[in-house]
Parts: structure tokens; sequence; C-alpha cells
């Protein structure tokens, strides 16, 4: 049992490692079925702790394994300890095994690259950090996952970095995420400096101590980092420009994992949430509604496909941060694996697209494409209806569950993010119908034909996932509620509980449902009936996304850059003259006491004398007192 | 000759004068040779404080002491020709005054 636990993340490793020393000489496709290979491993380790976990009964379902003393340092020390949970394995397993399966696509997608053995050593070393972000038993063990997944964010989304715009797209992510770990980081120091210790047990076994305003600092800082990570406003700004990598990344780090590391944060410390004061999840919930009404209404005039799932992703993420502001941890959750099924599945069917079409993402320059690529367009519209919250698909009991306990707390929040769901399926009809419908806009010398069946293998598993996995938490029922009842242990208690009876549920989810049928039949009426100027709904503002990008852009090159430079100049001015300043002036003594040495050695005799003489007279004075 | 007039005192003021000549010697003469004499002069105009101290406090460690100085005053007297010989080899007359190579 323990074994399997630190083999989750020793699979990914060796695989990494291997692929280091001999990734070039194994070539393909020999070192992607080896990456493959490392994460169904992972995988299996993962099922084998769920299973363990399973046999135990609930209140044992809870344990850490300590594999060696990582940072000793008088009273601080941090273990590199695995926190084994069911929320950490619940995050387990689906990232490995949507990873799995999105490195299987990515032995098809990648086919004829010239660094495909790179790529799989990145995506091997991905998903090792991310299995330390999600499994480590202390902040400092996930910071040390949060920065891996970073660095291997920046160097896949600049995986072509040949082109200039993608390493700038590379450049963009860390940076902005390097604002969010300042955050992460000062939290850390405080719940240090406030308790002694960044073990969670015991961060969570004295929550209860800290004044309210110290946990609220903590978690707001946390949730700074979060937002860094998790594309919440204002950071959100570096995953549009990530999809600049190959797509597999872009499904399985912008869409299914990395990207929901924030959201698994904030769950994970959810006792410190509950110590905290009420405006600081009340900030969370509002902070992810608008994110997610924000994104959606810049999702609704992206031509290029994968923005529109990018923005797509921001959309989602925000309904998982809503789900955290309002208490609901298992609603966040259970919507952060569906949406990992339905959004990997989206990202890599359109990879599939694109890799038909020769690498063209314009939406404008697809269409029909429903004939020549059936496996592909079905379950495309599988995803799309999960995604848009048609039932039974798993994404409608996730979002349903969401919008209850936002309800629940607070109709306003309910009202955001209703409209957000139209919206959502408004652009995703959208794009299912510019993709697969219509008539074909593309070139007659291209041929669109169905990719290989490494890449529709994992489509298919996908779909199926998409289908069905909204039966791990239905709300009919205590019994149909596993996800839930699962979680216990890992939410002391801390999560919010449903006021609201069941005729209003009933009514919420009869609203939900008309929402999203509204927004499928508007896109239906614009985009396949052409009863409405396509010019209404695709606003110039929200094409470029509100102008938040030049907002920032002309923020930071003005009285940013202008601040920096400030900095800069102190820099070189106080703190390097003051460094300098000593050398100088040791240089401008020696070069005056180097005249003392003439040379001539009767002088320094006499200097000598002299010395002694002033030494006599001084013991002597003292002497006499 | 009838020495019990004479006291540590004047054994003293001896040392004193002996010193003040070594050093004044130092300081003017520029011939290494001479120079190095005056330094032995300093040396034993020590030795004539020690050992004439040792004897008016009646103490045996005055005398001992001077052994220390004269052992020490022979190793010196080796390093200080050697340098006088090798002064004297390279620029044959040379002053004390003249040898300023390594003035900074």
């Amino acid at each position: 049992m323990g074994a399997a636990a630190w083999l989750i993340c020793a699979f990914p490793l060796a695989g990494f490692v291997v692929l280091l020393a001999a990734g070039r000489r194994l070539g393909e496709p020999r070192a992607g079925w080896l990456a493959t290979a490392a994460m169904a491993g992972s995988f299996v380790s993962a099922a084998a702790v769920f299973a363990g976990l399973m046999s135990r009964d609930p209140v044992d379902r809870r344990f850490v394994v300590t594999l060696f003393e990582w940072v000793p340092a008088g009273d601080f020390s941090v273990d590199a300890g695995l926190l084994v949970d069911p929320l950490s394995v619940t995050m387990a397993l689906f990232v490995t095994g949507v990873g799995a399966l999105i490195h299987l696509y990515a032995i098809g997608y990648m086919h004829g690259d010239r660094d495909f053995s790179k790529f799989f050593i990145y995506l091997n070393l991905f998903a090792f950090s991310m299995l330390v972000l999600v499994l480590g038993d202390n902040l400092a063990l996930t910071f040390l996952g949060w920065e891996g997944v970073g660095v291997c964010s920046y160097l896949l989304i600049s995986f072509w970095f040949t082109e200039e715009a993608n390493a700038t797209a590379g450049k963009k992510a860390f940076v902005t995420n390097r604002v969010g770990d300042w955050g992460f980081m000062l939290a850390m120091f405080w719940a240090f400096g406030a308790l002694g210790s960044v073990r969670y047990l015991d961060l969570f076994g004295h929550a209860g101590s800290l004044s309210s305003s110290t946990a609220t600092a903590i978690v707001v800082l946390l949730f700074v980092g979060a937002a860094g990570k998790s594309a919440q406003l204002p950071l959100y700004i570096w995953l549009p420009d990530a999809m600049a990598g190959p797509t597999p990344v872009s499904a399985l780090i912008h869409a299914a994992t990395m990207v929901t590391a924030g959201v698994y944060l904030m769950v994970r410390v959810n006792p410190l949430i509950a110590a905290a004061d009420a405006w600081a999840p009340d900030m969370i919930a509002w902070v992810g509604v608008a994110t997610a009404l924000f994104a959606a209404g810049a999702a609704m005039a992206q031509n290029d496909i994968k923005k529109v799932l990018a923005y797509s992703t921001i959309s989602q993420l925000g309904y998982m941060m809503l789900a955290v502001g309002t208490g609901a941890y298992v609603a966040a959750i259970f919507h952060m694996v569906t949406h990992a099924f339905f959004k990997a599945l989206l990202f890599l069917g359109s990879g599939s697209v694109i890799h038909a079409l020769d690498g063209d993402q314009d939406m404008r320059r697809y269409g029909a494409l429903r004939a020549a690529m059936p496996i592909t367009s079905i379950t495309f519209i599988v995803g799309w209806l999960a995604i848009a919250g048609v039932p039974p698909f798993a994404g409608f009991w996730s979002k349903d569950e969401i919008l209850a306990y936002a309800f629940d707390a607070n109709p306003a929040l309910w009202l955001v993010g209703l409209v957000t769901a139209v919206l959502t399926a408004f652009y995703m009809s959208r794009l299912v119908f510019m993709t697969f419908y219509g008539e074909a806009r593309f070139g007659d010398e291209q041929h669109p034909h169905e990719p290989s069946p490494l890449m529709t293998a994992p489509l298919v598993a996908l779909a199926g996932a998409a289908v069905v996995a909204g039966v791990m938490n239905l709300p009919f029922t205590k019994d149909l509620h596993f996800l839930g009842t699962w979680l216990k242990p890992s939410l002391f208690g801390n999560e919010a509980h449903l006021e609201i009876g069941g005729g209003v549920l009933w009514l919420l989810a009869l609203v939900a449902v008309v929402g999203a049928a509204a927004g499928i039949a508007g896109a239906v009426a614009v985009y396949l009936r052409g009863r409405l100027p396509v010019s209404m709904v695709e606003r110039p503002a929200a094409a470029r996304a509100f102008y938040v990008d030049e907002a920032v852009t002309r923020f930071v090159g003005g009285p940013g850059r202008r601040a920096f430079d400030l900095v800069a100049a102190f820099d070189s001015k106080v703190v390097d003259g003051a460094v300098d300043g000593v050398g100088r002036s040791v240089r401008a003594g020696g070069t005056a006491l180097r005249r003392v040495q003439s040379g001539f050695v009767r002088f320094y005799a006499l200097l000598t004398a002299v010395g002694a003489v002033a030494l006599l007279v001084w013991f002597l004075s003292r002497a006499s007192l | 000759m009838d020495l019990s007039g004479l006291t540590t005192g004047w054994y003293l003021a001896l040392a004193a004068a002996l010193f003040i000549i070594g050093a004044v010697g130092l300081l003017v003469r520029r011939n290494p040779l001479v120079m190095f004499m005056c330094v032995e002069l300093m040396l034993n105009a020590v030795n004539v404080t020690f050992v004439a101290l040792g004897a008016g406090l009646n103490d045996v460690g005055g005398q001992v002491a001077v052994f220390f100085v004269l052992v020490v005053a022979a190793t010196e007297v080796v390093i200080g020709l050697a340098l006088v010989v090798a002064i004297n080899r390279r620029r044959a007359g040379a002053t004390a005054d003249d040898v300023s190579m390594l003035k900074g």
C-alpha cells in the first residue's frame, strides 16, 4: 500500500530519467511508448492505492508516507512525504489516467517531429511534478511540484521555439505565473511563521488556533498563487497565449491537469478557508464567477479553435473557483474531473482537426468535416454536449451541482453562473457548427482525413468517460453521491450543506437545461440557419478579449516600465554604489598610505623608534594615573 | 678599586647611554655594516639592563634572559651579514639608502 503510493511518482520520474539518458537513441516511436508505459504504470499504482483506501474504514483513509527528510534546518524541517487521502488519490487517478491517454495520443500527433523524444522527456517530467504537487504532504513539497509544472509548461509552450511568437508565449506564461508564485511563497512563509510548520496535517490541526486575520491573509495569498496557476482574473492572460504549444500539451497541461492545481490547492487548504474571515471565500467565489463570465464572453468571438477552447477552460476554472468560494468543495473536484475528461477530449479532437488540415487553426477555413472525420466528429460532439450541460452527459451533473450551491449561497452568483452557462452552450455550439457542419471552407488541395488509431483511441476512451463520469456523483440519493462520501475525510466537515430542498433543485436543473438549450438554439439560428448576421454576436471587443491584454501591455510598458527602471536604478546606483564605494575607499586609502613605504631602511627604523617611544609614553602615563 | 658606590642605577644609566648611541647610530649612519653594529650595540645595552637588574634584585632570571638574547643575536648576525654580503655583491659600496627598490 505504502509502496504503491511512492510508485505513483516513481514511474514518471523513471520514465523521465531513462528518456533523458537514452531518449534520442530510443527514437520514434519507442520513446513515446516508454513514456506512455510509465504513465500507465503510474495509473495502475494510483488505482492500487485507491483500492487500498477503499478497503479501509472511512476514518482511516488518510496516511503519510515519509520518504526522507528533505530540508533539515534547525527548527524548520520538511520531509519529502506523500499525503495519501481521498482528495490526493482522486487527483492522482485522473492526472495519471487522462495523462496516459494524452501520452498515447501524442505518439501519433508528434509523429515526424524533430524533437520527438524531447517532447516525451518534458511530458514525463511534467507528470512527475504534477504528482508531487498533488501528493506532497506539505506546502513546500507542493510548491516544488508547483514550480516543476510551471517549468514544464514553459518548456512545452515554447516547444517549437524557432517561432518567435511561441518563445514569447512561453515567457509570458512563466512571468505571469511568477506573480502567483509570489503569493504562494508569502503564504507559505506566513503559515510557517504562525504555526511553525508547513505540513498540511499540522496546519489543519492548528487552523482553529490561528487568528482569523492571519488565516485570511494566508488564504488570500494562496489564492493569488491559485489565480496565477488556474488562470483567474486578472492573471489569466497567459493561458490563451499558451495555446502556442503542441495540442497534446494544451490538452494535458492547459486544460486537464496543471491549471486545476490552483483549485486543488484551495480545496486542500479548506480548514484554513474555514478559519478565515467570511469575505475571503466570498472574494474567491466572485473572482471565480467573474472569470467564468468574462472568459465565456471572450470565447464568443474567437476564430482560432484552440483560443476558443482556452477561454472556455478559463471559464470552467472560474466555475471551479466559484464552487470553492461557496464551500462546495466536492462540486469543485467533481467539475474538475469531468472537465478534465471533456476538455481533454475537445482539445485532442481539435488537435485531430488541426492535424487533418495541415496545422490550420482558423475555424473560418473549416466546415463540413463531419463526413471526412466521423470518429473525431462524433467524439467531439459528445464533448460539446458534455460542456454545454446537456443531460445526461458528465458536464451537466457537475455544473448543476456548482450552480445549486451558488444559488444557495447567493442568487446573484447563480445568475452570473447561469448566464455563463448559456454563453458556454452558445460558443461551443458555434465551434462545432463552424468546424463540422455547414459548407467546406478549406482549400481544394486539402483532403482532411481521420488520424491514426493511436490518436482516435484516446478520443473514444475520453468520450466514454465524458458520457458516464456524471455517475460518480449523482444527486438523487446518498448512495449515489459517491464522490461526496468518498471525499469527506479530506474536507474535515468544512463543506457547505444545501439549505434548499428537492423541488428547488429540480427547478434549478430545469432552468439550467433550458439555458443550455437556448444557447444551442441561438448558435443554430446564427451559424446553421443564418437567421441572424454573425457580426451581431462576434463583437470586436470580445474578439480582442475586452482589451485586457492591451491594457496590461500599456500599463507594464508605461508606468510599470518606469517603476522597474526606478528599481533598476536604485539597484545600480545605491546597492551597487555601496559595494563599489567600499572598494573605492579602500583603494584610495591604500594609495594615500603607500607614500609611507619609502624604501629607506633608516626611515623605517625611525618610525619604529618613534612608535616605541610613543608606546613608552602611553604606558608611563597610564602607570602614573 | 671600590665598586660599592656603584648602585644598579649607574648600570642602567650606562645601558641607556649605550642604547641611545646605538639607536642614533642606526638612524644617522648609512653604511649597512655600521648600522648593523649599532643594532648589536642596542641589543647589548638591553643585556646590560638584564644583568644589572638580575644582580640588583637578586633574581637569576635576569642572567638567564641574556642567554636567550645572545642566541637570537647570533642567528640575527648570520642573516644580517648574509644580507650585507648580498648587497655588496650586487652593488659594491652601496649604502642602505640605495637599496630602495621595494618602495611603494
